[in-house]
């Protein structure tokens, strides 16, 4: 187990790397700089004045120099400034990260608490007209744009019958600590999540299902009947134990999407997280915080991934073997 | 005695099991959601490419401020957007743009990935250590927000620089899927009796592995197709999908994020918003009626 875990730490290092050196030269392809918008356009400016900022940010030393720079800070979690919000990255993305984790954490906790029964039951009653339904209803989800979901559920629910608010994550003038301010919140939340969770239950469902077809039919699972083990105890102690266990893995790229944020659904419902900072930091140049909202991405996408084979090759050895 | 082995065997399995072609073929024929779907699938590729000399798109694409924000009349069947351009002819020359596009993405990214998949798994060693490393790599990569940058920093944006950035992407998940296959197949006797008698690696690689995958190919090919649309759709949703000049059906889609056009003029987004469901879900429905055809488990019989 150790040697997995280190092997398999060890692997991410290069990984790491690459990560880093594509999103900064990525990042520094983009055209113009941060000086390039209103800044330059205003006339009061001159271009000298320009030439001496863009000389004291750095801007003009070689590719290799700024990124050497770029990472020592990183490594003292210093993301740089972001030119439009004047203020740096770090705080802006602390600012915009607690709504994109509560969004998510919603998300998460709504699609298994969706999924998780939906699939036990189609697995259990297989081919009876439930379990035709709950695949219907899979092959919908797997299918269906989550941008056109989100859009429809917001005409519908938002604007037409008018039951959720729009958009925002909070009411303005609602005082933050009081227990109002924590159900106007929540209240903000239930749109966005069920809009999420509804097309992101697709795979735990299917494979429950599968799961639970496969295992109904094992010897183990028979001679537990044969015993007489009541039917509501074959499923929660023989057949759901194995089948639940990898699920607990999958959590692991769950995280990534969690906080990597949602582009669509919070450009969608105004959500001010991190996707809709990361949609309008690209708009207005501001790229100093896309490089970091990249690169936090991937740095999650790998810790996720990092995590998930972890917990599956515990709860299945023959990974590790592998 | 080479040679008899080679020209008996293929006779031999036609006469005793029916093709993978005509098991597709069966079974799409059994699923009512796939016979509706491949004729919706039909008539619209027959209306945006049979419309290509009915509709001009520098004249849908015409101001006319005698008409902004029409409702929906005898004149303009979708009422009109808020530059008084025709939304139905909008809506077909996007569907076509969307349509060719997302099939083109697909095509694209199975080409490269079948190849890198046959060559990876076949080969196997070092090859496949290599690739797959690097393709484990690209999977873990925040695919969106790099597309966007992509999008964004690439100087002369057009039509073909965003297939192949949306293709640089899209390849890696079907080399897996291949590879996979192609090492529970490189495995088989029909493989190692071919190795035995020196055929050349090419010529097993391309006719006889192959045509074993081509039905999961096919299978792969249609869900993504529908994937892929949705992808496109999305990003020029976000205004970070075909370059200006080439209307997508998210073009038409985007118009909602005014809160005012989404509230009251629903003839500006609605419309494309709802072909673009229907023509996934078909392209699906195809796509899962031919994927229960290769799995014998779940055939509906």
């Amino acid at each position: 187990m150790w040697k997995f875990t280190l092997r398999r730490i060890l692997i991410m290092i290069p990984q790491l790397f690459v990560l880093s050196v594509l999103i900064f030269f990525v990042a520094k392809a983009m055209p113009g700089d941060a000086l390039s918008g209103a800044i330059e356009a205003n006339p009061k400016v001159s271009a000298q004045v320009l030439e001496e900022q863009r000389e004291k940010l750095g801007l003009n030393d070689p590719a290799w120099v700024q990124y050497g720079r770029w990472l020592g800070n990183l490594f003292q979690g210093d993301l740089g400034k972001s030119y439009v919000h004047k203020v740096g990255v770090t705080d802006l993305i602390g600012s915009r990260l607690a709504n994109t984790f509560y969004l998510g954490v919603a998300i998460l906790i709504l699609t298994y608490v969706i999924s998780i029964p939906l699939g036990i039951l189609s697995g259990r009653y297989q081919n009876t007209l439930l379990d035709k339904t709950i695949t219907g209803y899979t092959y919908l989800s797997f299918a269906t744009p989550i941008f056109i979901f989100s859009l429809l559920v917001l005409f519908v629910f938002g604007f037409r019958l008018g039951w959720f608010p729009t958009s925002g994550s909070v009411d303005v003038g609602v005082q933050p600590g009081t227990w109002a301010y924590v159900v106007n919140k929540f209240y903000h939340l239930i749109l966005p999540a069920c809009a999420g969770a509804l097309v992101s239950t697709t795979a735990t469902i299917q494979y429950l299902r599968n799961e639970v077809i496969d295992t109904r039919l094992k010897d183990f699972v028979k001679t537990a009947r044969s015993k007489g083990v009541p039917e509501s105890k074959v499923y929660s102690r023989h057949i759901l134990r194995n089948s639940l266990l990898p699920i607990a893995a999958f959590l692991g790229y769950d995280l990534t999407a969690v906080l990597a944020g949602n582009l669509f659904i919070e450009s969608i419902f105004g959500y001010p997280g991190l996707g809709q900072l990361f949609l309008q930091s690209i708009t207005q140049r501001d790229f100093s915080v896309v490089t970091a909202l990249v690169m936090l991405s991937g740095l999650l996408a790998l810790i996720g991934t990092l995590l998930s084979d972890l917990i599956l090759s515990w709860v299945d050895p023959r990974i590790r073997m592998g | 005695m080479g040679m008899r082995v080679e020209t008996v065997a293929p006779i031999e399995t036609i006469q005793k099991s029916p093709s993978n072609w005509s098991i597709l073929g069966r079974e799409l024929l059994k699923d009512k959601m796939a016979i509706g779907s491949l004729i919706f699938l039909f008539l619209f590729l027959i209306g945006i490419y049979g419309s290509i000399a009915l509709i001009n798109q520098d004249e849908v694409t015409k101001i006319d401020l005698m008409a902004i924000q029409a409702a929906p009349s005898a004149d303009h069947w979708l009422g009109t957007d808020d530059a008084g351009r025709d939304i139905f002819g909008q809506l077909v020359i996007g569907a076509r743009n969307s349509f060719t596009i997302g099939f083109m993405i697909t095509i694209l990214s199975a080409a490269i990935g079948l190849t890198i998949g046959l060559i990876a798994g076949f080969f196997g060693g070092l090859v496949d250590n290599v690739i797959m490393r690097f393709i484990d790599f690209i999977l873990v990569l925040p695919f969106l927000m790099l597309v966007i940058v992509f999008v964004t920093i690439i100087p002369k944006y057009g039509v073909w620089e965003f297939i192949a950035i949306m293709t640089a992407f899209l390849w890696v998940g079907k080399a897996r899927l291949i590879r996979a296959k192609v090492l529970a197949e490189r495995e088989l006797d029909y493989v190692q009796a071919s190795k035995t008698l020196g055929t050349p690696n090419w010529k097993i690689i391309t006719f006889g592995i192959l045509p074993n995958l081509s039905s999961i190919v096919i299978v792969n090919l249609t869900l993504n197709l529908a994937g892929n649309i949705g992808i496109e759709t999305g990003l020029s949703y976000l205004g970070f999908g075909l370059p200006d000049g080439t209307p997508s059906l998210g073009t038409l889609v985007s118009s909602a994020t005014n809160p005012v056009i989404l509230e009251q003029y629903w003839w500006m987004w609605l419309p494309a918003s709802l072909l673009i469901l229907v023509l996934i879900l078909a392209i699906n429905f195809i796509g899962q009626a031919l994927k229960r055809a290769t799995d014998a488990k779940q055939r509906l019989g």
